[in-house]
């Protein structure tokens, strides 16, 4: 369909004339799979849901006058009895997660070159990264709650500070759950050949989501636990 | 704009996607040095901002693949989420004059520390 983009023009033209001509056409906008499009309408959506809980933190944090736990001290971790290391399971999700947003790209990738097996894949080994990630969350929450941060209060500061833990990293953990499963779903039908036919639009779709969630970690990871 | 994103799908060289894998890999690290080396005060929350867009910006660019896709896309992701912006700064106006409310009228002491953190030696 792109070839009729705008009346009398051969190829798209790119850019801000190519905006001007895809919304002019009297024809669809978006010169994408309609899937595509969706998720992107829908990570725009999440984008708000993610950023009022994040501005919501913010507004907390600036008005208490209570002091805030530092984080750094927080998630401090020792190994067999070493002084505990600032973040450093933070850090250590943090980089799985990118891991993970590494093979995800790569699945992409052989999706396109229509190599379904590498593409399955490496959608599994993403899924197992995001597993192991939320079992790193599902520690670290354990620790905190045997620690006494409870939504309404903790040890160390403002309430506030378990309230917005809880809700931030619980529901980035959601999209990370919910994305583990979204991803072992197509990656079997990839494998099973469901998509040889349609073309593998869909890995770049789940891909996309994938990202997503690995962007939503880059925010709360600069503003919770740096900040 | 390249050939193949015209017919919908995104296909570009493998390359990239591992340079722009390391480069996270490397601003991953720089922002967790930020921590460990307890850089305090507007050292640290530039740094955090710098690292944080960097990062962001390249997963959106290059994982996301919106630097290949075409205006009228781009526009739709990226626009809506600017009047965050304005959300920010009326937050922001907000918590300060709680804030100061909260010290100037109800006695609160702005120069409190938090309890040290003690955690169990054993876990």
């Amino acid at each position: 369909m792109s070839e009729n983009v705008a009346s009398g023009i051969a190829a798209p033209r790119p850019g801000l004339p190519g905006l001007v001509d895809d919304w002019s056409s009297d024809k669809q906008t978006y010169h994408v799979p309609w899937g595509k499009a969706m998720m992107w309408i829908f990570l725009v959506s999440d984008t708000f849901i993610f950023s009022c809980f994040l501005i919501g933190y913010m507004t907390v944090r600036m008005s208490t006058a209570e002091p805030w736990p530092l984080p750094s001290e927080v998630f401090a971790l020792s190994f067999f009895g070493s002084e505990p290391i600032p973040l450093i399971l933070i850090a250590i999700m943090t980089f799985i997660l990118i891991t993970s947003s590494g093979t995800m790209a790569l699945a992409v990738n052989y999706g396109y070159r229509k190599d379904k097996r590498m593409a399955a894949i490496l959608m599994l080994v993403t899924a197992a990264f995001g597993a192991s990630f939320v079992g790193m969350q599902v520690f670290e929450w354990s620790k905190l709650i045997a620690e006494g941060v409870r939504p309404w209060g903790n040890p160390w500061g403002a309430p506030q500070f378990g309230s917005v833990f809880f809700m931030v990293t619980g529901f980035h953990g959601l999209h990370v759950t919910a994305g583990v499963i979204y991803l072992c779903i197509v990656a079997r039908k990839v494998i099973r050949g469901d998509y040889d036919k349609k073309g593998y639009e869909i890995v770049e779709i789940t891909g996309l989501y994938w990202h997503f969630v690995d962007l939503v970690w880059v925010f709360i990871f600069a503003f919770f636990y740096l900040w | 704009m390249s050939a193949d994103s015209t017919a919908g799908g995104q296909q570009h060289p493998l390359g990239i996607y591992l340079k722009i894998w390391i480069l996270l890999f490397v601003l991953s690290a720089f922002s967790y040095m930020v921590d460990y080396l307890e850089f305090q005060g507007y050292l640290r929350w530039t740094l955090i901002l710098i690292f944080m867009f960097l990062k962001a910006g390249f997963i959106v660019a290059i994982f996301m693949h919106v630097m290949w896709e075409r205006m009228a896309l781009i526009l739709t992701i990226l626009g809506p989420p600017m009047v965050l912006l304005f959300f920010i700064g009326f937050m922001a106006i907000e918590g300060d004059y709680t804030f100061f409310a909260r010290v100037d009228f109800f006695g609160a002491d702005p120069n409190a520390v938090p309890n040290p953190v003690v955690h169990e030696a054993a876990h």
